[in-house]
């Protein structure tokens, strides 16, 4: 069990450049063949699966620590090159070592004057790990020795050094061999090359010359045993077989004496195996391929971009219970549950540690097995061994149930789970929910959440995590559960709320005249949405039933969506003024700026007063409220919630005649030259803008018509006035005229040569020609009002798909640059290395989360000190 | 025993202030005013952040998601005039990025109170103001490929409004071009180039040269629309000249602003960079109609700041310059960082969020950031 694991932790990790010396030391087998099995399949000795270098098969030992698979994590081993090679990522350090130093004495070109004057910028730049800088003074230091032609301390000539591309340097068009690279760099002091950057612990120059390769262990680059019983390779090992299997020709031929022709074919031949065994994505390198042509994934590719082992899988982690299903609503769950399938629940389990006094309660989990719910799947036995409970185990497990064992039990009602969708772009998409287990296939969240998380039930998925350990329980629990997470830290306003047909009902059930039911209809109701309440009445009206949801202490002034600011001032009684005394609604209507998410004043307000528990509980039942209003009242729409009488729709007609007749009458002005122009705009702009304000006062005046003939009795008037769902201007646009399609801003302007659509006249400035669509939806688009309307729902469409991946690199950006920074103990903010960005936090230490939008309410707190 | 604090010294300015108006407009006694402050107090104190709170994560997440719903056209003109404004996803990038050269540099400046309330004087200025070159006053170029000379008819009747004359424009020219003779004929000016080869080049380069001669104003400056903001005139431009605006006559140079964050600290410093990435963020927010708290921006704005210099959120900014090798490398071309880390020898403390990630450490913020410090047990006999 756990004393057996010695915990550890990494302080420290340190980089530096691997010499000959610690590869050799490091190296378990000096590879020399380029095969890899003998005939019965076993490893061979000295080749590139040795079994040195750890095992990947399963039964065998490691010849080096004797661990088995998994065991063993791999070692080192190395082949030592016929002649050495330039290590391929290192090609600009090495000509810049080259060029600063003496081709005779190996001393840095710096004059001796010199030496303090960059002494101190590159101790600097060293010192405060500033990558730019170190750049700027290395570059500074390079570069102006670059030129030097005579050593100041050996007075030798200096020559100019080039590299060839992909890796030859040339002095003077003659080629310098790796083997006098390296005889050059050794020459140069550690001194001296501190001011090339270089630091002698980490790094020499000629290290970077490959002598010794370093074979990475099997582990890292495990073959596949194919179904046909074949091996596949990893793309590593290919690799590292051709730069053995060259380096085994080179060195014959050199011992046989061959020609230096010949020798120095090899000699590049296996400076390019070396080369794409690093990278195998260089310019001017041909990558080398498969049999297949596929190109090889080598050392570099394997790190870097975002499948590369950095993205993937160093900065993110798979995780063992959790599961993902589709989702679906359910406004009967509290907005702290989820519904989990019980095939799910019988799926993930929790660790359950036994005691003597669950114990008799964790046997009936087991008597169950892991096929009745709720039962058990696993026991882990003290000493780390786990077990699965089976028909045949069961009973010798009960049996031997003791203290100190841990049963892994099937999820039960009220356990906590993490739940997610993605993108979580914000900390609200992955919140701490409290188990349901129902019946059906899919994950079940009340709709209030939906905001939060951005989820709709179009065929969204979310995942669900179970937390296995009592800390992140707690945590769980206690940072991140439903209700802590009402208010978003992004403005300060709750994000959650009632939504859709529960606003709706909550509007019909405390508007105006309102509804009244006989104190039995109104128990009934009550004892569904789980409130247990006197009824003091014998009838009880709308406001009356809904005030029995507040506490008796709750007091709340505002405005509904009634209110209008311009308006004459509501009086109480009025909809638009929304009072609670003493934990009744006295007046007013409750709509979405009531109850609604993002803005729910009232929300905010109780928020405050009664903390996250109690809001979610209210929230919870005047959501179910509302929900049960309509199942009592019935509320549909149709498609006579957008008729019009016909007295209406002469007037739009008329409207609609005389906006597009005003249009051509501005044209006539334009063409006989009577139109004036605008400060800073040609003529045609000018009609253009002129055009433009007229037609968007046609749609208004529509609006207005529309809105006018409609009653609070209309159930597309009635979710609109709630802020249920859609506004009226929508409405306007299916009863009234769609109204001017925009794109870029401006009216429809492209298209054919001279005209939008082939079938206007060439230089037709009429309404209809630009994108006007003068009928509405419920009467029917004709074809060119169609093809207008779908050109900028098109254009919507682009401008989404386009703008998901920018924003989502802007936001990857912003994380990983501010991802470290935190509130210390002393209230100031600081970055991960203690420097201090702000002294306390936004200026006056307050968090948006725990904020009223962002500040304090003092001025309701003032007000409440008074009353 | 309930203590008595002093309350008002506890309270950040704003809320206090906040505080003292609401009393004022409440008429509060002196007992409801203590009940209350000791009320504001409590609020304050509970609202205050917690230490751990990564809130580094926080900002970017508040920037992230009205990300996705910020709108990708980038101009929008504002006003009558043809003064445009880049705006929404493509305006917040090109802050965050600190680009050098933004699209579309603009300023805003305000007049001292004797112009700014008379429109004519306001007129009279912004031409001033504007970047006038010798292509506005010129109705056509035209080449005489026979003689080898540039022609350009003036355009009297613009040159009137403007108040120019043909000697402005001849010495404008004169400054400018120095490869070719200069004459002034009246109705147009003649330009033959000096070049002894390649002349029809030469004539055609002149051409061009000539368009964009400078005339007057301030360099940069390619609009100029005169607004009235409230009872004053404002002159909003396109093209941004922070430096020589300021010191012109007429202007007031304790409102006038500019877009353009290195202008504001190569002129002004970085408190005023500070100030204007605060502005010019905060603007594309209310302009897309969302809504992030202000405590946001200031953090990101204080972030790129800090330094004394502006660091862009990119990988040569905040995130290419942090200490940790592993943070470096895991945000974006990670072989680089490795390899340069190698050769210095660089040691990572593991002391930010990532590289514990990827060693499966806790990470060092909110509930992972308590330490435990005990004394080492004395060492027992069998031991």
């Amino acid at each position: 069990m756990a004393e057996d694991y010695i915990y550890k932790f990494v302080n420290q990790i340190g980089f530096g450049v691997l010499g000959p010396e610690e590869i050799t030391k490091m190296s378990t087998v000096k590879i020399v063949t380029p095969e890899l099995y003998d005939n019965e399949g076993y490893p061979v000795d000295g080749g590139l699966m040795d079994i040195r270098l750890g095992v990947i098969d399963p039964g065998l030992r490691c010849k080096t620590c004797g661990g088995k698979l998994k065991e063993c994590m791999g070692h080192f081993g190395h082949i030592e090159l016929a002649r050495p090679v330039i290590h391929i990522k290192y090609l600009k350090v090495l000509l810049d070592c080259l060029r600063s130093s003496c081709r005779e004495c190996g001393r840095i070109l710096l004059q001796d004057k010199d030496f303090e004057k960059w002494k101190g910028r590159t101790t600097k730049a060293l010192s405060e790990r500033n990558e730019e800088a170190k750049r700027d003074v290395i570059g500074d230091i390079t570069g102006s020795l670059k030129n030097i032609r005579k050593c100041p301390h050996c007075k030798a000539k200096q020559f100019t050094i080039k590299i060839e591309k992909p890796s030859t340097f040339m002095e003077n068009d003659r080629r310098l061999t790796p083997i006098e690279i390296k005889t050059r760099l050794e020459r140069i002091s550690n001194e001296d090359l501190y001011y090339l950057g270089i630091q002698d612990k980490a790094a020499r120059p000629e290290w970077m010359i490959l002598g010794v390769l370093p074979i990475p262990p099997v582990t890292m680059r495990p073959s596949i045993t194919l179904e046909t019983g074949e091996r596949s390779e990893d793309d590593l090992t290919h690799k590292l077989g051709d730069v053995v299997r060259i380096n085994q020709r080179l060195f014959e031929n050199i011992n046989a004496g061959a020609p230096e022709i010949i020798v120095e074919d090899l000699w590049d031949l296996l400076q390019y195996h070396v080369t794409t065994y690093f990278d195998n994505t260089i310019s001017q390198v041909p990558p080398a391929r498969h049999r297949s042509g596929q190109a090889l994934k080598t050392i570099t590719e394997r790190i870097k971009s975002k499948e590369g082992r950095f993205r993937h899988n160093l900065a993110g982690k798979r995780v063992n219970f959790a599961a993902r299903a589709v989702i679906s609503p359910d406004p009967k769950i509290k907005f702290n549950e989820v519904g989990v399938p019980e095939r799910i629940a019988k799926e993930l389990t929790i660790p359950e540690k036994v005691t003597e006094w669950n114990k008799n309660w964790l046997i009936t989990f087991i008597k169950q097995g892991p096929e009745n719910y709720p039962g058990a799947n696993y026991l882990i036995r003290s000493d780390g061994k786990k077990k699965q409970i089976t028909e045949e185990t069961r009973d010798k497990i009960i049996e031997e149930l003791a203290p100190g064992q841990i049963v892994e039990r099937h999820l039960l009602d009220g356990d906590i789970a993490l739940f997610n969708r993605q993108p979580s772009l914000h900390r609200m998409s992955i919140m701490c929910h409290r188990i349901r287990v129902l019946p059906g296939r899919s994950f079940r969240l009340n709709p209030s959440v939906c905001n939060a998380y951005n989820a709709d039930f179009d065929g969204d998925e979310m995942n669900l995590h179970i937390p296995q350990t009592e800390e992140a329980r707690a945590e769980a629990e206690i940072l991140m559960e439903v209700p802590t997470q009402l208010i978003t830290p992004k403005h300060g306003y709750n994000v959650m709320g009632c939504v859709e047909d529960s606003v709706t009902g909550l509007f019909l059930l405390t508007r105006g005249e309102g509804m009244t039911f006989t104190k039995e209809d109104a128990s009934q109701l009550l004892t569904t949405i789980g409130l247990d309440a006197k009824i003091p009445k014998q009838k009880i009206s709308g406001k009356e039933l809904f005030s029995l949801l507040l506490p008796k202490d709750f007091n709340y002034h505002g405005y509904s969506r009634a209110y209008k600011k311009d308006g004459p001032t509501p009086q109480k009684g009025d909809d638009a003024l929304v009072t609670i005394e003493d934990g009744v609604l006295t007046s007013g209507v409750i709509d979405s700026t009531s109850v609604g998410e993002e803005r729910g004043k009232m929300v905010m307000e109780f928020y405050r007063k009664y903390g996250p528990e109690q809001t979610v509980d209210f929230l919870g039942k005047a959501f179910r409220l509302g929900i049960k209003i309509l199942f009592k009242r019935g509320f549909t729409i149709g498609i006579d919630s957008m008729d019009t009488s016909a007295d209406v729709n002469n007037k739009i007609q008329e409207a609609l005649d005389k906006g597009q007749h005003d249009v051509d009458q501005l044209i006539k002005e334009y063409l006989d030259g009577d139109m004036e122009t605008l400060p800073g705009r040609t003529l045609a702009e000018t009609l253009e803008i002129k055009t433009v304000g007229v037609l968007n006062k046609v749609r208004d005046t529509v609006g207005q018509f529309v809105s006018a003939s409609t009653t609070m009795n209309n159930a597309a008037v009635i979710m609109a006035k709630s802020g249920a769902r859609g506004n009226i201007l929508n409405l306007t646009q299916m009863s009234g005229c769609v109204g001017q399609q925009a794109l870029m801003g401006q009216r429809i302007q492209t298209g054919y040569k001279g005209r939008t659509l082939s079938m206007f006249k060439k230089h037709d400035l009429r309404s209809p020609a630009h994108g006007f669509v003068r009928s509405s939806f419920k009467r029917g688009l004709n074809p060119y009002e169609f093809f207008f309307h779908a050109m900028t729902g098109r254009d919507g469409l682009m401008d989404t798909a386009l703008r998901t991946p920018k924003s989502g690199y802007l936001y990857r950006r912003l994380a990983n640059a501010l991802q470290d920074v935190k509130v210390e103990y002393d209230n100031t903010v600081r970055d991960a290395n203690g420097n201090i960005i702000q002294y306390q936090y936004g200026e006056d230490g307050i968090e948006v989360s725990k904020s009223w939008g962002g500040t304090i309410p003092v001025k309701r707190i003032v007000k409440s000190v008074k009353a | 025993m309930k203590q008595e604090l002093d309350y008002k010294a506890l309270l950040p300015k704003k809320l206090l202030e906040q505080f003292e108006e609401a009393v004022l407009e409440e008429k509060l006694t002196a007992k409801q005013q203590q009940e209350a402050l000791e009320k504001v107090h409590y609020e304050y104190e509970k609202s205050k952040i917690s230490p751990g709170e990564a809130i580094g994560i926080i900002t970017a997440e508040s920037f992230g998601e009205p990300g996705t719903q910020m709108t990708l056209n980038v101009f929008h003109f504002a006003g009558v005039a043809e003064v445009a404004v880049t705006q929404g996803l493509p305006r917040l990038i090109e802050i965050f990025d600190a680009r050098k050269e933004i699209k579309t540099p603009m300023m805003r400046i305000f007049l001292d109170k004797e112009i700014s309330k008379d429109p004519e004087k306001v007129k009279k200025l912004a031409a001033q103001i504007k970047e006038t070159t010798i292509q506005e006053v010129v109705s056509d170029f035209s080449i005489d490929v026979a003689k080898l000379e540039v022609q350009l008819v003036l355009d009297k009747q613009k040159m009137r409004n403007m108040a120019l004359t043909n000697n402005h424009l001849m010495k404008a020219l004169e400054n400018d071009i120095k490869t070719a003779t200069i004459k002034d004929d009246g109705d147009s000016i003649i330009l033959k180039t000096k070049a002894k080869e390649n002349e029809l080049m030469e004539t055609y380069k002149l051409k061009e040269k000539a368009k964009e001669t400078f005339v007057r104003g301030v360099e940069g400056i390619t609009q100029v629309l005169p607004v009235k903001e409230g009872n004053e005139y404002v002159i909003l431009t396109a093209g941004s000249n922070l430096a020589e605006i300021l010191i012109m006559k007429g202007v007031d140079p304790d409102r006038t602003t500019t877009n353009d964050v290195f202008e504001a600290i190569k002129v002004l410093g970085v408190e005023a960079a500070r100030q204007t990435i605060i502005n010019e963020a905060e603007k594309v927010i209310e302009d897309q109609g969302l809504e992030v708290d202000m405590r946001h921006i200031l953090f990101i704005a204080d972030m790129m700041t800090t330094s004394g210099t502006i660091k862009g959120i990119t990988r040569s900014g905040i995130s290419g310059q942090k200490e940790s090798v592993l943070a470096r490398a895991s945000f974006e071309t990670p072989i680089e960082h490795l390899v340069d880390a190698s050769l210095i020898g660089e040691v990572d403390n593991l002391n930010s969020v990532i590289e514990n990630v990827m060693l499966n450490q806790i990470v060092p913020l909110g509930t992972g950031m308590p330490e435990l410090i005990a004394g080492k047990p004395a060492a027992t006999k069998e031991e």
